[in-house]
């Protein structure tokens, strides 16, 4: 039976990323070494990376991470954090309590910066009677927070913002971690789910106010099952709009997921081959909403199959 | 986090036979080896895709982070080769020829030196008297001198071997063109024209040449053992020794490579090449011709500061250990780098200028970028 980092007690967990060869977890497909001397980012990490299975034995790490305080007098006013790779800085430090921001970015920049065994969109995905549901977007279209409601209602969370393809089989490949949400999503979805527990609300960051929750333990239990295309949806959210949902053409959907992928310029014609591929495979249409209780019914009857009657 | 192999990147890469007996532990050690030394694709051939070395007990994972490195080289040797037909095109009226050099030659010449490389900018040198017309008829098809600076402008056309990069508009890609391998103002003083004259055409081109095979060899170990810039020491290294290894014309560069090192003013690079490629490559190397290289090495004291500064710049840190040492190497090396090319005085006002940041225009730099696009979800 795996054991899981909710198994162990905080110190436990504070001990191992204290010290070599760090936590080690499994996030997805990759396996991921962390370090950090910082108690803070320590708790938001047992707090939020609560449902990944431990690595154990002596295997393979995809990345090994760091989490610390610069080097240099400034840690001893107004503190900063840095992330590390490979002995590597890749970034200039931020302020002293965006530690975990600044490892999510850093882990998701790791996937989308070097992962090129699979071609990687910004987007969310989602799982529903094996078949993806994939919101190709940039920021501030409303894809996360529609993701997080989704993830409530029936949607297996696969990522809340890299989507990626496996170029030998066309299938979604899992990689949930936490959800982040900014600014008045976090009030939006703390009234539609009061159970979630938010990690710590960061302000002031380059986006504004920050705060994850972790990916249910449902989706995590299922990271290794990949799921099939199924639809490719553009959303909107526009203060006031009713929800609409309408069909697009699928070459417009094409260039879409491509204008949205981080590494397709390095895949090439494969690339250009997998998008067809995968919107052949995909019902694809345009999303506005404003409510979102609307926007969950709506995409459950997606799911159930009525996208005849759903679309208008 | 230990091992008991010294280490694990270099080991593999020379012996990817002798890994059956290997943890998790030592292939991460080599991965993250290669990561931080960008030889990430070099590993990659290595192991899934040249055919004479042997088979190794690589793990899954890892194979998943080989083949995305394989991806990236081919997209970026294609992307080179397209450059060099661009090039040709635009340049078919200079009437000289252009010789490329680095990668691009490699990748063009279809050598082993090409396999597993990443590329970046594409070199060529022209002779100088044609230098002024190469840059119209560049810019004329597309490409745009980069550097805004007034300082940095000066420092490349009056002082150095090359003029500022040149970025192609519509295309993004870089293209440094070169005058000569060293600075005029260098302490070393190798011909171009030599260079030029031996350099061998390109099949199915109109202008482009490679340099000789020998001409090749010294270039890219000039390049190494007088830069100042040491990031990618380790893979230079590993390129010069894929270039040396390569059965085209091996016997006749091997003979070639002291008198024309000789020639060109090049025998004390040649020395340090020779003595690291033996020491880090276990290159074979003719006793004869170690011997004869020695006289050209420097004295003992020199020397013992010399072999500790190399053997920190041309290895792969195995984390966790501590970088402190390396890095005053590399600051040795910067520092030697610019003594090597330019005269006294300048180099105090050239570093002095670098230093206090006043050849800078007001403008963010990369790691700030980096950051911004990866909090930009």
């Amino acid at each position: 039976m795996t054991l899981r980092l909710s198994e162990l007690s905080l110190s436990q967990t504070r001990a191992r990323l204290s010290s070599a060869p760090g936590l080690r977890l499994r996030m997805g497909p990759f396996v991921a070494a962390v370090q950090t001397p910082l108690p803070d980012v320590a708790s938001s990490i047992h707090l939020l990376y609560s449902g990944y299975p431990l690595v154990e034995e002596d295997g393979f790490v995809d990345f090994s991470v760091s989490i610390r305080r610069p080097a240099g007098l400034r840690r001893y006013w107004n503190p900063q954090v840095t992330f590390g790779l490979d002995g590597q800085e890749p970034f200039n430090p931020l302020p002293g309590d965006q530690g975990f921001p600044l490892l999510e970015w850093g882990l998701n920049w790791c996937v989308y910066g070097m992962c090129n065994q699979y071609l990687i969109l910004h987007g969310a995905v989602l799982e529903r009677n094996g078949r993806a549901l994939i919101l190709p977007a940039p920021s501030g279209s409303g894809k996360s927070t529609l993701c997080a409601a989704l993830l409530f209602h029936g949607w297996r969370l696969l990522s809340d913002e890299l989507t990626l393809i496996c170029p030998k089989t066309g299938e979604l490949v899992p990689n949930p971690r936490p959800v982040s949400l900014k600014n008045a999503s976090i009030e939006v979805i703390s009234r539609l789910e009061p159970g979630i527990r938010f990690g710590s609300r960061i302000e002031e960051t380059t986006k504004g106010t920050v705060a994850h929750f972790a990916a249910p333990a449902s989706a995590l239990a299922l990271a290794h099952q990949p799921a099939l295309p199924g639809w490719v949806v553009l959303p909107k959210y526009r203060a006031g709009s009713s929800t609409l949902l309408q069909p697009i053409e699928k070459a417009r959907s094409l260039m879409h997921l491509a204008e949205n992928a981080f590494n397709y310029d390095i895949f090439g014609r494969e690339g250009f081959e997998m998008l067809a591929d995968l919107v052949d495979r995909s019902d694809c249409f345009t999303f506005e909403y404003s409510n979102l209780t609307e926007a969950i019914d709506l995409f459950s009857r997606l799911a159930d199959g009525a996208a005849a009657g759903v679309a208008t | 986090m230990t091992t008991s192999v010294n280490d694990p990147l270099l080991s593999v890469l020379l012996d990817p036979g002798d890994t059956a007996s290997w943890t998790g532990q030592e292939w991460t050690l080599a991965f993250r080896q290669a990561r931080f030394s960008g030889l990430a694709g070099r590993l990659a051939d290595r192991l899934l895709a040249d055919p004479l070395a042997p088979k190794s007990a690589c793990p899954g994972a890892l194979q998943s982070h080989l083949e995305a490195a394989l991806r990236v080289c081919k997209a970026q040797q294609a992307e080179v080769l397209r450059e060099t037909k661009f090039l040709d095109q635009a340049l078919a009226s200079l009437g000289a020829p252009v010789v490329l050099l680095k990668g691009a030659a490699y990748a063009a010449a279809k050598l082993p030196a090409a396999r597993g490389r990443v590329f970046s900018d594409v070199d060529i040198l022209v002779p100088k008297q044609a230098l002024a017309k190469a840059e119209s008829l560049l810019t004329l098809h597309g490409w745009m001198t980069t550097e805004e600076s007034e300082y940095n402008q000066r420092y490349y056309r009056r002082w150095m071997h090359e003029l500022p990069p040149m970025r192609h508009l519509q295309r993004g890609t870089v293209l440094d063109v070169h005058h000569t391998i060293l600075p005029e103002t260098a302490r070393l003083r190798p011909d171009a024209a030599k260079l030029i004259a031996a350099a061998v055409p390109l099949a199915g081109t109109r202008v482009l040449h490679v340099l000789a095979p020998v001409d090749m060899v010294l270039h890219s170990l000039t390049h190494l053992f007088m830069n100042d810039d040491m990031t990618h020491a380790l893979r230079d290294l590993s390129d010069l020794d894929l270039l040396l290894r390569a059965p085209q014309g091996q016997d006749c560069t091997w003979d070639r490579l002291l008198p024309r090192a000789r020639e060109l003013n090049l025998e004390r690079p040649l020395f340090y090449a020779l003595r690291h490629l033996r020491r880090v490559m276990k290159l074979p190397v003719a006793e004869r011709l170690v011997t004869a290289s020695a006289a050209d090495g420097p004295g003992p004291a020199l020397g013992r500061a010399m072999d500790w500064i190399w053997s920190q710049a041309l290895s792969a840190p195995i984390p966790p250990k501590s970088h402190v040492a390396r890095d005053l190497a590399l600051a040795a090396l910067y520092v030697r780098g610019h003594w090597l090319r330019m005269p006294p005085l300048m180099l105090i006002q050239h570093l002095a200028i670098k230093a206090l940041g006043l050849h800078k225009n007001k403008q963010g730099t990369a790691k700030s970028a980096a950051r911004d696009e990866a909090a930009n979800f």
